[in-house]
């Protein structure tokens, strides 16, 4: 288990270099001069232009660019923004926040989304069960930002049970209304992936077997039935985190949070290499953290799963 | 940094149908960040009942503060907040409110003495410089003349590379200082007399130079800045109408909170106890607040309410011409754009464009159509110029037209329009693509860059093989600066080539001319040529669309667009 893990772990360092450099190269390969655009339509003169280039090394060559970028990630340096800001300074503002929200999210993905799911495929082909599904089929339907600016219109403005906006604080209660406007589409994809995957469990034999070894239902429906049941929703919500994350840019400007999303699509539209590869590569860790905690999830949901 | 907001104002702000999500507009302008006044929080905590508290508390715990403290929107500097290194509206806002010039401009552009006890000059070419006794900085030290000249020169020179050090370009020995590894730290133009006087030569005349004098970039800078710029612009000590609310009161994607400055005496002074600048995420969650009363002055309207923000805000809605000018250029070497069928085949594609309607019905009224080639806000704009007559919608006559040039020389290929994708363009660009193509039978298209810096490449390198949107937002309150910087041959913001011997003389005569109607009526004068020539084709002013909250009394927009925070009394 320690080895497995250990070695998921070192894995992880050449996905890491990998990452950063098609990203470097990618970003490096966007058209157009980010300094050049940064005076609009009248050019500033040339030696203030090669004075700010030299600045970011935007003058050398790629290889050179991208080492002198690992050589500072080395020692903690994440580079400079073109604003004149650390990379990590940006970083440290927008991850806590966007990492709350996306928590939230997968909360209520996960509490609701498996609760419900679980109650349907128990009751499939009821009522509450053809309710739901009608229900995550609407919201799966209805893109993300009409969610939100209901949401926060209805829930916010007018009966305000929750802040409409986020504030400076970025209160937990504050983050909670994005949150769940945020985990609303996966929560119907977790519900209906529950459903279906209970559904087809109920009638598996090893829950036969349990039930006509008079095992009680609640005991046959959370050991023998959720467990099981658990390995592609756990599976999905890994690899949603990821997604939350780096996604959120427009339940991030409809609730007013500065997040990463909003960052990163700035930077990208600014051509901010060194911000762009930091927080993509910041990102990419995620992803492969959490695929490590689902792997290890499977072995706890279904015994017969082991890594040696 | 007119140049740069009218990037965003322009390029990236603005906009709207088809930007895909609705965070695009305010995402490209950086605005970030976010806050509630302290004030208001407490109100609408206690108003949404969550922790139990009564509307009357939140009431008079709005009261209990004392400071009548204003919010406004604003967006995250991006560069620190030094004079001469700030070209962007987001510092800019902060910048004028934390300092003061020799010259500030009123409402509707006229410029009056700020710091200037006067300016005054005998050949448009030196002018002297005296200072009124007494200016403070907010740390106590004396504002002199060297508190100009330094500051000037640092940010003139090459190696410090400052955004807008072109704005000394006139100045006498700026070649030399701004060169990029430059050892002369001082413009040769500029001379200390005493504490409060200094000379500044030009390299060329330009009667309209103290006007220029209000730019950010003009500012003086303390001595304490020069110590450490870096930790300066982090937390600047200026000598306008506000200060910071102490160290760190810069809260970086979030908010910056200024209070009034009590050392400050002139023409600025503050009549609310500060001003907050809140750094929204997006347009919409500021409109939102606007609308409940927790934020309360926003200056720029989000796409989605367009349509609904002067019924939703009454009175309190703002919605008129600032000083942007938008256009098309079709460059000089374009193939059958040139002499005598290039005019009349520039004057028929201009009389194809339905400008009344686009503006109401692509932009909900939030443009104005052009009727010249400045903007309405500046002393020289003129409505009723000889041959603009050339803007009105005449399909017959901008068949004729069409006809005459081929008869000169028939017209083959196709009329491309290019424009920048990641701004609000496609649809106007769409509309006159599709006019073209009825009014005249002719190919037009439409060529989009997905962005605005590829955009810019392209037109710099000459290389965009067709007409392409450019526009202008003045630096300075006057039409010398509309017509000067993007016309004359070779200016740095003439992408199009436009070169008229005449034209430029009419420039340089203005220059030269200190009397303001006689420079106004020469300006006139050239635009007719203008008119005659298009080397640009006028296309709309962009509003300024914004609002108040109920909260606040006495908000009006300069002629920069800018609410004049100062003014705004908080009830």
């Amino acid at each position: 288990m320690v080895w497995y893990v250990g070695r998921r772990l070192l894995q992880m360092v050449p996905v890491f270099f990998g990452a950063t450099l098609l990203i470097y190269a990618m970003v490096f390969l966007l058209p157009g001069d980010p300094i050049r655009a940064l005076f609009g339509e009248r050019p500033p003169p040339p030696g203030v232009l090669e004075q700010i280039r030299a600045e970011y090394n935007l003058d050398k060559p790629f290889i050179v660019q991208y080492l002198l970028y690992v050589k500072g990630i080395l020692t903690l340096d994440f580079g400079t923004a073109f604003t004149g800001r650390p990379v990590v300074e940006l970083m440290a503002n927008a991850f806590p926040v966007t990492i709350r929200l996306a928590l939230i999210a997968l909360a209520v993905e996960a509490v609701f989304g498996i609760g419900f799911g679980l109650i349907a495929g128990l009751r499939r082909g009821g009522f509450f069960d053809a309710t739901v599904l009608i229900v995550s089929l609407i919201v799966i339907a209805i893109p993300i930002f009409v969610i939100g600016f209901v949401a926060q219109f209805v829930i916010g403005l007018k009966l305000e049970l929750l802040p409409a906006t986020v504030g400076q604080e970025e209160s937990w209660r504050q983050l909670l209304l994005p949150g769940i406007v945020l985990g609303a589409t996966s929560f119907a994809y977790v519900l209906r992936l529950t459903r279906n995957s209970v559904a087809d469990n109920l009638s598996a034999d090893h829950v036969r077997t349990a039930t006509a070894k008079g095992l009680s239902r609640p005991r046959v429906v959370s050991v023998h039935v959720l467990r099981n049941s658990l390995i592609p929703v756990v599976t999905f919500l890994g690899t949603d985190l990821g997604a939350l994350m780096a996604g959120a840019i427009v339940t991030e400007g409809i609730f007013n949070v500065n997040g990463v999303g909003g960052t990163l699509y700035q930077a990208v539209i600014r051509g901010q290499g060194t911000t762009v590869v930091s927080f993509v590569t910041v990102l990419v860790m995620v992803y492969l953290l959490a695929s490590l905690l689902v792997d290890l999830l499977y072995a706890v949901l279904d015994p017969r799963i082991r890594y040696a | 940094m007119s140049i740069f907001r009218k990037a965003v104002a322009e390029a990236m702000s603005a906009t709207s149908d088809e930007g895909a999500t609705p965070t695009r507009r305010a995402s490209m302008r950086g605005v970030r960040g976010l806050a509630l006044a302290a004030a208001t929080t407490l109100a609408l905590t206690a108003c949404s009942g969550g922790d139990g508290g009564g509307g009357d508390d939140a009431g008079s715990g709005d009261e209990s503060g004392g400071t009548a403290i204003v919010t406004a929107n604003g967006s995250e500097p991006e560069n620190p907040l030094i004079p001469t290194n700030t070209n962007e509206v987001g510092g800019a806002r902060i910048i004028n409110s934390i300092f003061s010039g020799l010259v500030y401009y009123k409402a509707d552009g006229t410029p009056v003495n700020d710091l200037a006890e006067s300016i005054e000059t005998e050949d448009s070419k030196t002018f002297t410089v005296k200072l009124k006794e007494g200016a403070k900085f907010s740390d106590g030290s004396p504002v002199t003349a060297s508190s100009f000249v330094d500051a000037w020169n640092y940010g003139a020179y090459g190696p410090n590379a400052h955004k807008s050090s072109y704005y000394f370009a006139l100045i006498e020995g700026y070649d030399e200082v701004s060169a990029e590894d430059s050892t002369v730290k001082e413009l040769s133009g500029l001379k200390v007399i005493d504490d409060q006087t200094f000379t500044i030569t030009l390299s060329q005349q330009a009667a309209d130079f103290p006007l220029r004098l209000g730019y950010s970039a003009f500012y003086p800078l303390p001595e304490a800045a020069f110590e450490d710029m870096e930790a300066f612009g982090e937390n600047p000590i200026g000598n306008g109408p506000y200060k910071l609310a102490g160290e760190g009161a810069w809260k970086h994607d979030q908010r910056i909170d200024l209070v009034a400055n009590e050392t400050y005496e002139g023409p600025r002074e503050a009549k609310n106890d500060g001003l907050s600048f809140i750094f929204y995420a997006s347009l919409d969650a500021a409109y939102t607040e606007l609308q409940q009363g927790q934020l309360d002055v926003l200056d720029q309207i989000p796409d989605g309410a367009l349509t609904t923000f002067e019924a939703d805000l009454g009175e309190r809605a703002v919605n008129k011409p600032a000083a942007i000018f938008q256009d098309f250029t079709i460059p000089e070497n374009l193939p059958h754009f040139s002499g005598e069928e290039g005019r009349l085949r520039r004057a028929a594609i201009s009389h194809t464009i339905d400008r009344e309607k686009i503006t109401e019905a692509i932009f909900q009224g939030t443009r104005t159509p052009a009727k010249d080639f400045t903007s309405p806000v500046v002393p020289g704009y003129s409505p009723d110029i000889p041959g603009n007559d050339v803007l009105d919608y005449d399909p017959e006559k901008a068949k004729e037209l069409w006809a005459q040039a081929d008869a000169i020389s028939p017209w083959d290929g196709s009329f491309l329009l290019a424009y920048n994708s990641d701004g609000p363009h496609q649809a106007w660009v769409d509309a006159v693509t599709n006019s073209l193509r009825q009014t005249l039978g002719i190919q037009a298209e439409a060529k989009p860059y997905p962005t605005f810096s590829q955009f810019l490449d392209d037109r710099t390198a000459r290389n965009v093989g067709g007409a392409f949107r450019s526009g202008w937002q003045a630096d300075y309150p006057s039409a010398m600066n509309f017509l000067a910087d993007i016309h004359v041959t070779g200016a740095s913001g003439n992408d199009g080539d436009y070169s008229n011997p005449e034209f430029d003389a009419l420039i340089a005569k203005a220059a030269a001319t200190e009397d303001q109607d006689e420079q106004q009526a020469i300006l006139k004068e050239a635009q007719e040529i203008l008119f005659k020539d298009l080397p640009h084709v006028p296309l709309w002013y962009q509003n300024v669309s914004g609002g108040y909250s109920e909260n606040v009394a006495n908000v009006d927009f300069g002629w920069d667009s800018v609410p004049i925070y100062d003014q705004i009394e908080k009830k």
